[in-house]
C-alpha cells in the first residue's frame, strides 16, 4: 500500500539531501553495533544551547524504530478502513506521518517520565505500551479497549507507564500537563513531563499561563508542539502571527526539531530531559505533517494539495528515512525490511480480528466509574444504597 | 420521628445524652459496640450505624475516634462547654485545612494569594510559613491554568485543593472542572482518580456587584463525577473540608462570602461528617423547608415567627448538593408532606429547581400541596443595597410561603 509505493519510490530518486555526507560506508556491522548518525538538519535553538548533531544509536535500536514505526503506520491505515466500514464511529483523528515523535520521544525517556497529549492519541499510546488489542478493541467500543469502551479515540490512558491521555478539548492537557510535573517536582521523583499539543493549540491562553506558571516555580515540563501545519482546515501562517512555536515561550528556551527524522527526535528529548531537570520548562517544536485529514471527517485536501502530501511522503517520510539508514548500512536487507511489514501486518489484522470478537461493555458500565469509591466518606446514591439502574 | 439521626456523641464508651429541647423522653436506642473498630478509622453516621474503613492511608497506626453529629443547634451548649472550643467559620475551615494537611503530606493548596497573603478571606493563613511554599502555593491570576494543574496533579495522586478567590472567578476554569475532572475517572475506564477540592466563597454579598455575587453551584451541578456540598456553620465547615479532602472524588466545597464570621463552639475531637448527608436543624411537624448555606439562617429567623404563629416548621440544610440526600428528606416528605425549598440561587435551572423534579418523582405520593420553591430572582445581582436585598429571599417571604403552603 502506502508503504510500498513509498519504498519504490525512495530507491533512486534525488534524495541526497537529508542525508549528511558524514555517513559510514557500508561495512559488516555485528546485531548490535553501535551507530552515530547524523540529523537530518541541525536544530535551530531559542535561548540555549541546540544539542549536538551526532546522535548515538545502534544498528538493533534502529530496527526496533522501523518495526515500531511500520506497526503505527500499519494499525492507523487499518483505523482508516475501519472507520469507512463504520466499525469505528465518531471521531477518529490518525497519526500517519507524524510516527517518528512517538518512537523517538519513547527512546529518549523512561516508562516513569509522564506524558500527556491530544486525541491524535492512538501512536502515543502504542508507545507508551498499549497494546494493538486495547487500541482497536477501544475505538471499536468493546470491553477489553483501554478505556473499558467508555472513553473512545480521544481517551486513551495507560497509568502504569504514564500515558495520561487522550484530551479532546484543545489545549486543555497542557495545564494538566504542567500539573503532572509539579507532581514530580512534589515527590522529588526526577521525571519529566512532556506535554504535547499542536500547532492550532500553540494558540490558547491557558497554554501561556501553564508555562508561567511552570517557568515560575521551576517545574520540570517540556512543552512539545507537534507542529503538522495545520489546525484542522487552518494553516499556521494563518493563525498564528509568529508561527515559530519554539519561540513562542520567550523567556522559556525553545528548541526546533525535524519532527521526521527519529533520531533527532531522540536527541531533542533526551536534551530536554536533562535540561527540565536543571533548568525549568522547556518548548519543542517538532516540524511533522500527518498524511491523514485533522481526522475522519476530513478529506484533508481542500486546504492543501495532494502535490503537498505526496512531496512530503517522497522526501521526509520517518519510516522511508530508517529504511535507507538501515539498507545503507547493512543492518538489514531489503527483504528482510518487507518481511518485518508483512509480519507487522498480520498483527495487526490478528488484533483487529480479536477486537472484533471482544463484546459490548455490558449496560451496567453505564454507571460504573462515575465516582471513585472513597475510604472516610461512602458515595451513595440518593437511597444511601449503591445506585441499581435497570435500563428499559 | 428520625430522632436517631439529632443524638450529639462524646467519646465512644462515655456517657450518653439528650439533646436539651429537640426530644420526646422517650427515644432510646442503644449503640453498638464500638469496640469493633480496634484501631481501624470508623465513621460513626448520624444513624448510630458505624462502618470500618480497613485502609487507614498513610498513616495507618493512628488509631482515630471521629464524631459525627447531624445538628449545629445552640442546644448543645451545656453539654460540650467542658470541651470544644469557639471559632469562627473561616478558623474553622482553616482547622480543618490544617489538620489534614498534617496527616498526609500529599495535601497541598493551590490559589491566588493563599500563601504569603494568608488567603483573601484567611482561610489560609498561617499556612504558608507553616509548610512551606511547595505545598501552600500562591499562583498567578490564572484560574484556568492552575485548575487544570490541580487536576493533572491529582490524577497521580497528590490531593491539591484549588481556591477560587470568588467561585465566580471559576467560570474560567469550567473546562477544566466539566471535561477533566468529573469526567477523567470515567473516560480512562477508572484508572484515575481525581481527589481534588475545588473550593471558594460564593454567594450574594453585601453590594459586591454582580459579577462577584454569583452562586456556581446551579451551572455545575449537571457535572457528572463531581460531589458538591455547601458548608453553613463553622461545624459542618470544618467536618465538610476535612471529608471532601478525604475523599476520592472530586468535590466541589462551596462557602458563602456573608458567613465567613460566624461563631460556634466546636468540639475538639477529630470528627468528619458525611458529604452525602443532609443536617436536621430544627424537626418539625408541619412542613418540610430544604435550604443550605445562607438561607439556612433567613429560614431560622422566619422559623421563630413561624413558631410564634403556631407552626412548627421542620427545617434541613440540605449540604450535599450533588447527590441530595434524599433519604433524609424523603422521610421528612412522609412526615409533612409539605415541602418548601428556600435557596440563594437562581429560579431558572437553580438546585431548587433539581431538588423539585428529584422530590416529585420520588415522593409524588406524600405530597400534600406542590412544592414551592423561593429563590433568587433571574437577575444580575444589583449594587444599591435595596435592590440587592430584593434579589435574595427574605425571612418574610418564606413566612408567608409557609403560611400558604400550610393552609
Amino acid at each position: 500500500m502506502a508503504l510500498s509505493r513509498a519504498s519504490h519510490r525512495g530507491v533512486g530518486s534525488a534524495l541526497a539531501k537529508p542525508f549528511s555526507a558524514a555517513f559510514t560506508l557500508s561495512r559488516p556491522i555485528s546485531s548490535d553495533a553501535p551507530l552515530t548518525v547524523e540529523t537530518s538538519v541541525p536544530f535551530t535553538a531559542h535561548n540555549c544551547e541546540a544539542p549536538p548533531r551526532a546522535v548515538a544509536t545502534s544498528s538493533s535500536e534502529l530496527l526496533t524504530f522501523f518495526r515500531d514505526m511500520a506497526l503505527m503506520r500499519r494499525m492507523e491505515i487499518s483505523a482508516d478502513s475501519l472507520y469507512k466500514a463504520k466499525l469505528i464511529r465518531g471521531f477518529c483523528h490518525l497519526y500517519d506521518g507524524q510516527e517518528a515523535v512517538a518512537i523517538g520521544m519513547e527512546a529518549g525517556i523512561t516508562k516513569r517520565d509522564c506524558i500527556i497529549t491530544a486525541y491524535r492519541d492512538h501512536c502515543t499510546f502504542l508507545g507508551r505500551g498499549g497494546t494493538l488489542l486495547e487500541v482497536f478493541a477501544e475505538l471499536m467500543g468493546r470491553r477489553e479497549g483501554c478505556s473499558r469502551g467508555k472513553g473512545g479515540s480521544m481517551h486513551f490512558y495507560k497509568k502504569e507507564s504514564g500515558f495520561f491521555g487522550g484530551h479532546g478539548i484543545v489545549g486543555a492537557q497542557v495545564p494538566l500537563g504542567c500539573g503532572l510535573a509539579f507532581a514530580q517536582k512534589y515527590s522529588k521523583d526526577e521525571t519529566v513531563t512532556f506535554a504535547l499539543y499542536g500547532d492550532g493549540a500553540a494558540n490558547q491562553g491557558q497554554l501561556f499561563e501553564a508555562l508561567n506558571i511552570a517557568a515560575l516555580w521551576d517545574l520540570p515540563a517540556i512543552l512539545v508542539c507537534e507542529n503538522n501545519h495545520y489546525g484542522m482546515g487552518t494553516a499556521e501562517w494563518r493563525a498564528a502571527k509568529s508561527p515559530a512555536y519554539y519561540k513562542r515561550g520567550d523567556y522559556v528556551p525553545g528548541l526546533k526539531v525535524d519532527g521526521m527524522d527519529v533520531l533527532a527526535v531522540k536527541q531533542a528529548c533526551k536534551f530536554a530531559k536533562e535540561h527540565a531537570l536543571k533548568n525549568g520548562p522547556l518548548i519543542l517544536e517538532m516540524d511533522t505533517y500527518r498524511y491523514h485529514g485533522h481526522s475522519m471527517s476530513d478529506p484533508g485536501s481542500t486546504y492543501r494539495t495532494r502535490d503537498e502530501i505526496s512531496g512530503v511522503r517522497q522526501e521526509r517520510d520517518p519510516i522511508e528515512r530508517v529504511r535507507k539508514l538501515l539498507l545503507s548500512h547493512d543492518i538489514a536487507s531489503e527483504k528482510e525490511l518487507k518481511d518485518i511489514e508483512k509480519e507487522v501486518r498480520k498483527e495487526v489484522d490478528e488484533a483487529i480480528a480479536k477486537a472484533k470478537e471482544s463484546p459490548m461493555p455490558d449496560a451496567s458500565e453505564l454507571f460504573t466509574n462515575v465516582y471513585a469509591k472513597g475510604y472516610g466518606t461512602e458515595s451513595f446514591g440518593a437511597d444511601r444504597k449503591e445506585v441499581r439502574v435497570t435500563l428499559p | 420521628m428520625n430522632a436517631k439521626s439529632l443524638r450529639p456523641f462524646l467519646r465512644p464508651m462515655a456517657t450518653l445524652f439528650q439533646a436539651a429541647t429537640a426530644f420526646s423522653a422517650s427515644n432510646k436506642f442503644h449503640f453498638p459496640s464500638l469496640s469493633a473498630c480496634n484501631g481501624q478509622m470508623c465513621v460513626l453516621r448520624s444513624d448510630a450505624r458505624i462502618n470500618q474503613f480497613l485502609n487507614m492511608g498513610p498513616h495507618k497506626s493512628l488509631t482515630q475516634r471521629l464524631l459525627t453529629n447531624a445538628v449545629a443547634t445552640k442546644e448543645d451548649t451545656s453539654a460540650s462547654s467542658k470541651t470544644g472550643h469557639e471559632l469562627l467559620l473561616f478558623e474553622a475551615l482553616r482547622e480543618g485545612l490544617e489538620e489534614e494537611m498534617e496527616r498526609d503530606p500529599r495535601v497541598c493548596v493551590i490559589g491566588e494569594d493563599v500563601g504569603h497573603y494568608g488567603g483573601s478571606y484567611k482561610v489560609t493563613k498561617g499556612l504558608a510559613p507553616k509548610f512551606g511554599d511547595l505545598r501552600v502555593l500562591d499562583t498567578p491570576i490564572a484560574e484556568n491554568a492552575f485548575t487544570g494543574m490541580g487536576i493533572g496533579a491529582a490524577m497521580t495522586g497528590l490531593r491539591p485543593i484549588v481556591e477560587g478567590m470568588n467561585m465566580g472567578f471559576l467560570l474560567l476554569a469550567f473546562n477544566q472542572i466539566s471535561n477533566n475532572c468529573g469526567m477523567l475517572h470515567y473516560t480512562s475506564g477508572g484508572q484515575f482518580k481525581i481527589p481534588i477540592v475545588v473550593r471558594g466563597p460564593g454567594g450574594v454579598g453585601r453590594q459586591l456587584g454582580a459579577e462577584h455575587s454569583q452562586r456556581l453551584e446551579s451551572y455545575f451541578q449537571s457535572i457528572p463525577g463531581i460531589q458538591m456540598v455547601a458548608c453553613s456553620t463553622p461545624y459542618n465547615a470544618k467536618g465538610l473540608m476535612k471529608a471532601a479532602i478525604r475523599s476520592e472524588n472530586p468535590v466541589i466545597l462551596f462557602e458563602h462570602v456573608l458567613l465567613y464570621n460566624l461563631k460556634e463552639k466546636i468540639p475538639d475531637e477529630e470528627y468528619v461528617l458525611s458529604l452525602e448527608e443532609a443536617e436536621m436543624v430544627r424537626p418539625g411537624e408541619h412542613v418540610t423547608i430544604l435550604t443550605y448555606s445562607r438561607m439556612r439562617y433567613h429560614v431560622m429567623q422566619a422559623a421563630k415567627t413561624l413558631v410564634n404563629k403556631g407552626y412548627d416548621p421542620e427545617v434541613i440544610d440540605i449540604r450535599s448538593l450533588k447527590p441530595f440526600d434524599l433519604y433524609t428528606i424523603g422521610n421528612s416528605v412522609k412526615k409533612t408532606h409539605r415541602v418548601l425549598i428556600v435557596e440563594e440561587c437562581m429560579r431558572t435551572g437553580g438546585i431548587g429547581a433539581s431538588l423539585t423534579a428529584a422530590i416529585t418523582e420520588n415522593f409524588n405520593d406524600y405530597l400534600d400541596a406542590p412544592i414551592m420553591c423561593l429563590s433568587s430572582q433571574d437577575v444580575p445581582t444589583p449594587y444599591a443595597g435595596t435592590l440587592e436585598e430584593w434579589t435574595v429571599v427574605q425571612p418574610a417571604q418564606i413566612v408567608t410561603a409557609v403560611e400558604k403552603l400550610c393552609q
